[in-house]
């Protein structure tokens, strides 16, 4: 089998590069498992999986980051071995990677020198990188600091400096997770432009509607291995998340009759200047949200999101008593236990350090949102019994897999940790519920049963407010949707009219005032 | 070939108990190598300092009132650094404590005022200590200063503000000029545990209770959970609502109590008066039994005795071998730094990679 693929390859036209059966292997775990990908010039080939596939490790591979443990790359048909990412990009593969590695307090010019050999001058080097912005429209202002960027303009410059390198083949980790409907339109014709210079652009997703609208082939990886290459635009978003997840996924169902009730969540002009010199500083925020409803924030991160959680959960107290109110009691001033007591429970974005300790047991992150309001503690002793049949109890309801009863938390995958973070506050039966990127790098599966537990729970009759960057996610569970930007929240639009388009504006900064037909400009959105 | 550090999907814990024994074998092999350059019988070296001392039942009393300080001060300074807060300053504590002890002895020297002298010298040592290691603490919370600096040179505050008070007001005045108080009462004493058989005496059983209580505060109760998260995970220990800044004054007052507490029982007990020489650096030792032991009470016993062993060997060995006795810090030395990198086979194994380059199958 393999001797016969790995010959098969250079019979057709000359794939500009092939990776020919890659395995990874950490520890017991094989991350990748002989994968043969052949990758052609001109086109924008996708690689699709859900978290945890092998997508990144495979990516990482091609560009020199990690040292595959079997198979070999292929540039042009020649064997190559990538010993680091620079040599790499001196065969011509350039790489944008989800996470950004940029200096805030540096320019954009001097961010990008820093990436590039010295052997040019400073001032060459900002002239080049203002004549390339220009040339693929990717407007950036060399001279700017980067912590001023909006989070798509820290994206162009990682563009743009890979683009300097002038790359046959560039690859791109999630590009549009961080972008707003219109700011992803925009990415997608500068991709288009750069594909139709005759470069490849590998276009890793797990968003199957971008993939079919941009993508000429799909490679599916599951658990490390590929299941399948097809051409998207001939298959449905259904089959693709079939091939992804292996199985059908849970549409989520709505709750049952239920009527929404009296406002459990106030927040009143809310103002409230950020702890860290580049965080973003809440003005005037106010929104109710009743029993019975699901309320979705939407925006790019770092409008001041996070800002608004630590205000709400209670780990930073507002300016006075009244800003924020929990079933009719001012909270402003009381700290997230005293919170808690009050039926309040929160789920942070990030799991690992902040929603959960990594090297402690399950047990003891039962212990670290359950310790105020709970019978886990009695006169100071825990009582472990308790703890552990809490994550019992979240196991069960939440089909946490793990490898054994209580382990540390930092071993879980994403998603089952996400699963059981979530649990482990809804299974206290909050009246108030906050929760941030409910399923921010969680598999579909996993985000499926949280999206179903948090509209059951609002079912229920508590009031959930869901701060999420995905839209889709807000489309589907949200009663109304409002929108975060530079610290002030426009007023919640019902999720009928709450259209992609009008979102989008908004996310933009557009006048929340002033969201008349007119405005409505139509946008190629693949639906 | 390449050795290469692989994270693990969780923390061992069978290297977390293998890792000191790990660095004790390979100390001690260190160690024989640096006595066969010395040109002494790494062998004999071996038994002079770690078993000799085993076969003689005052050598092993003497273990015990070696160990009772080192416990003691370390079980407090495992409760700092677990928080990943840094009390450098236990040394300093130790005299704080030894030295406001020692007031309340030194004023009723010679009246004999009654059996409460002793306690109340206790308490006064444990708050003396406590109130000094507050300074870096309150200074740390309040002005964010660095604990580790602070707390660190507090010590030659201590050592010298103690040093003042025995060469002058509280000389004695029968003492030749030595810079040293009257010898204790016996109202202001610690009485040993075996009457005229050996120095074993009744702090130790205090060190072995605070090593009890320690176990259970750590284990059990939700304020040694707190110590444990704002250590591991301070942004989920906000989350969980503890509050950092009252823990640094916490851990601070308890293990300068420990440390004060330590000091007036070494004072009061085998020592028997206060001099410049009270010390001989246990608060600095103690660092090495913390970390030693594991940040885990018992192990922190175990590891204690341990020390005091290599103790009571260097100084048989400085006889019979006619080695210096700074050997015994250089072997403690060696084995903090082999401890430090056992450490980190906890949450790393090793992995021999063969040559990368070498190609996977030669021939199809």
């Amino acid at each position: 089998m393999l001797d016969a693929s790995s010959q098969a390859g250079s019979s057709l036209s000359a794939p500009l590069l092939s990776a020919v059966s890659i395995s990874k292997r950490y520890g017991d775990f094989l991350a990748n498992d002989c994968i043969d990908l052949d990758l052609f010039p001109d086109e924008i080939p996708a690689l699709l999986g859900e978290n945890g596939a092998g997508k990144s490790t495979l990516v990482k591979v091609m560009y020199g980051l990690i040292q595959p443990s079997g198979g070999e790359l292929r540039w042009m048909g020649e064997k190559v071995v990538l010993s680091g990412p620079s040599e790499a990009r001196g065969l011509g593969i350039g790489m944008v990677f989800q996470h950004f590695s940029l200096f805030e307090n540096l320019t954009v010019a001097e961010n990008v020198a820093l990436g590039l050999p010295p052997t040019e001058s400073f001032a060459a080097i900002s002239a080049r990188l203002a004549e390339t912005a220009r040339v693929y429209g990717l407007p950036l202002d060399p001279k700017r600091e980067v912590w001023r960027l909006s989070v798509g303009e820290r994206q162009r410059i990682e563009i743009v400096r890979a683009l300097m390198q002038n790359p046959k083949l560039l690859i791109l980790d999630e590009p549009t997770a961080v972008l707003t409907p219109q700011e992803a339109d925009q990415l997608f014709i500068v991709l288009e432009r750069l594909k139709s210079e005759g470069r490849t652009i590998l276009y890793i997703s797990h968003k199957l509607e971008e993939v079919k609208r941009l993508c000429d082939t799909a490679t599916i990886l599951r658990l490390g291995k590929k299941v399948a290459t097809c051409n998207p635009r001939q298959e449905t978003a259904a089959s693709l998340a079939r091939m992804m997840v292996g199985a059908e996924i849970d549409e989520v169902k709505a709750a049952a009759k239920h009527s929404v009730t009296v406002p459990r969540l106030l927040i009143h002009k809310l103002s409230l200047e950020p702890d860290d010199p580049h965080g973003t500083r809440l003005k005037e925020v106010s929104l109710e949200v009743r029993g019975g409803e699901i309320v979705g924030i939407a925006g790019v991160a770092g409008n001041g999101q996070d800002e608004l959680f630590a205000a709400l959960s209670g780990e930073r107290l507002s300016p006075s008593d009244g800003n924020i109110v929990i079933d009719g009691r001012a909270a402003g001033l009381l700290n997230v236990n005293d919170r808690r007591r009050m039926g309040a429970a929160f789920v942070p974005e990030e799991r690992l350090g902040h929603g959960c300790a990594p090297r402690m047991k399950l047990s003891e992150n039962a212990l670290l949102t359950g310790h105020a309001a709970s019978g886990m503690v009695k006169r100071g002793f825990i009582n472990k019994l308790a703890t552990l049949a809490h994550v019992d109890r979240t196991t069960k309801s939440f089909d946490v897999r793990k490898a054994k009863r209580d382990p540390e938390a930092v071993s879980l995958s994403g998603g089952n940790l996400q699963k059981f973070v979530v649990g482990r506050e809804i299974l206290r039966e909050p009246g108030v519920l906050v929760v941030s990127q409910p399923t921010w790098g969680v598999d579909a599966g996993a985000a499926a049963v949280i999206r179903q537990a948090l509209v059951d729970l609002a079912g229920r009759g508590s009031a959930v407010l869901v701060i999420s960057q995905d839209l889709d996610e807000l489309a589907e569970i949200a009663d109304r949707i409002a929108v975060m930007f530079h610290g002030k929240l426009s007023a919640p639009l019902e999720a009928a009219q709450a259209t992609r388009e009008r979102l989008g504006l908004l996310m933009g900064g557009a006048d929340p005032g002033a969201h008349n037909g007119e405005q409505e400009a139509k946008y190629a959105v693949g639906a | 070939m390449q050795l290469v550090l692989e994270r693990r999907p969780e923390r061992s814990a069978v290297i977390a108990v293998a890792s000191p024994l790990i660095a004790v074998v390979l100390t001690i092999i260190t160690f024989a190598i640096l006595f066969a350059i010395m040109g002494k019988n790494p062998v004999y070296a071996i038994w002079v300092y770690f078993i000799e001392p085993l076969t003689d039942p005052f050598a092993l009393q003497e273990i015990a009132v070696k160990a009772t300080p080192l416990v003691m001060i370390a079980v407090g300074l495992a409760l700092c650094y677990i928080a990943n807060i840094w009390n450098i300053g236990a040394e300093g504590q130790f005299i704080a404590g030894a030295v406001c002890g020692s007031w309340l002895a030194v004023r009723t020297n010679g009246t004999d005022v009654g059996h409460w002298v002793l306690p109340a010298m206790l308490v006064l040592g444990a708050l003396g200590g406590a109130l000094y290691a507050l300074i870096p603490a309150i200074c740390r919370v309040y002005f964010g200063a660095s604990e580790i600096l602070t707390s660190l040179m507090l010590v030659y505050v201590a050592n010298l503000g103690m040093d003042y008070l025995v060469r002058g007001p509280w000389r004695d005045p029968q003492g030749l000029n030595f810079p040293t108080t009257a010898a204790f009462d016996p109202a202001a004493s610690i009485p040993t545990l075996f009457e005229g058989v050996g120095r074993l005496h009744a702090g130790s059983v205090l060190t072995l209770i605070a090593v009890m209580l320690a176990a259970v505060l750590l284990g059990q109760t939700i304020r040694g959970f707190e110590i444990r998260v704002v250590g591991a995970a301070p942004r989920a220990a906000r989350f969980s609502g503890f509050n950092a800044d009252r823990l640094v004054l916490f851990t601070f007052a308890i293990s300068g109590a420990l440390a004060g507490l330590a000091g007036i029982i070494e004072v009061a007990g085998p020592i028997g008066h206060l001099d410049p020489g009270v010390s001989s650096g246990y608060g600095f030792t103690a660092i090495i039994v913390a970390f030693l032991g594991r940040l885990n009470p018992v192990g922190i016993l175990v590891a204690g005795l341990f020390l005091a062993l290599t103790f009571i060997g260097g100084e048989s060995a400085q006889i019979s071998m006619k080695v210096p006795l700074d050997l015994t810090k250089v072997f403690q030395g060696i084995l903090l730094f082999y401890v430090l990198a056992c450490d980190s086979l906890i949450v790393y194994r090793i992995r021999v990679l063969r040559s990368v380059r070498k190609p996977a199958h030669a021939a199809a």
